[in-house]
């Protein structure tokens, strides 16, 4: 179904600022648009993006319709120690996909 | 001074009549927000807390072609320590079907202030990002966007 492409460096210093790049594929469905027979498309967006390092949240994002289709997020954090980074994304209609990127902090 | 109604004035006044009409059966699915609807959207988000302008920079190309998608950064000088960072930062449009776009939310470990996204723009219009500090100050930037090929008033 979704897929999500995301840009994490493999290794960095600790203390360093990394920037992270994230896109997921959905529709953004925003609930304005009508089909060819009038009918209002429903609303079919995703509305949260949550980024947690080793648990602890670091970035978050409430998204509306005003966000294209394929959400593409760029945040940046600390590179304080290796572990896990979880990439969580909520949204209509049960939307709810999450992704993980390794990172190794020297 | 009274004089009789000219050909030309009764044909404004009839023209402005007639666009009253037409603008209100437009406005019977207001398909927009408005300037104020904008101020009230950013009035429900940080309350009646005071914004300053400045000290937000917003990344929005003046020129867009296509509304569908439209590469948008927002960023703030912040040290971004416990003390002293940058919560959030909402953006607003004038004129989308909805005024809110987004709410980044950082914390002292965002690094970095700042994030960037891509938007749909339903017209041309005014881009406001406002920054909420963690000493309650609020910080705000405005863009204006040209926008050839508006996004989501299209059928499919």
């Amino acid at each position: 179904m979704a897929s999500a492409l995301i840009n994490v460096p493999a290794r960095a210093r600790r203390g360093d600022v990394i920037e992270i790049k994230t896109l997921i594929s959905h529709v953004m469905e925003t609930g304005y648009r009508r089909s060819q027979l009038g009918a209002r498309l429903p609303r079919d967006i995703i509305t949260l993006f949550v980024c947690t390092y080793n648990g602890t949240e670091v970035f978050r994002a409430e998204l509306h319709p005003a966000i294209a289709a394929n959400p593409f997020i760029v945040f940046s954090t600390v590179a304080t120690e290796s572990g896990t980074l979880a990439f969580h994304w909520t949204g209509d209609n049960g939307f709810s996909v999450t992704e993980s990127a390794r990172i190794t902090v020297e | 001074m009274s004089r009789r109604t000219s050909r030309r004035e009764f044909l404004l006044a009839a023209g402005a009549a007639g666009g009253l009409g037409l603008a209100s059966v437009i406005a019977v699915e207001p398909a927009r927000a408005t300037p104020v609807a904008m101020e009230d959207a950013i009035r429900k988000v940080i309350g009646s807390a005071r914004v300053t302008p400045g000290r937000v920079k917003l990344d929005v190309p003046p020129l867009v072609e296509n509304g569908n998608t439209v590469p948008l950064a927002v960023s703030v000088e912040s040290p971004m320590t416990e003390a002293d960072h940058v919560r959030a930062i909402h953006v607003f449009t004038e004129k989308n079907p909805q005024p809110d776009v987004v709410s980044f939310r950082f914390g002292s470990r965002a690094g970095r202030a700042g994030a960037a996204t891509r938007v749909r723009l339903a017209d041309t219009q005014t881009v406001v990002a406002i920054a909420e500090l963690s000493d309650g100050s609020f910080w705000s930037a405005r863009a204006d966007v040209v926008v050839t090929l508006a996004a989501c008033l299209e059928g499919v």
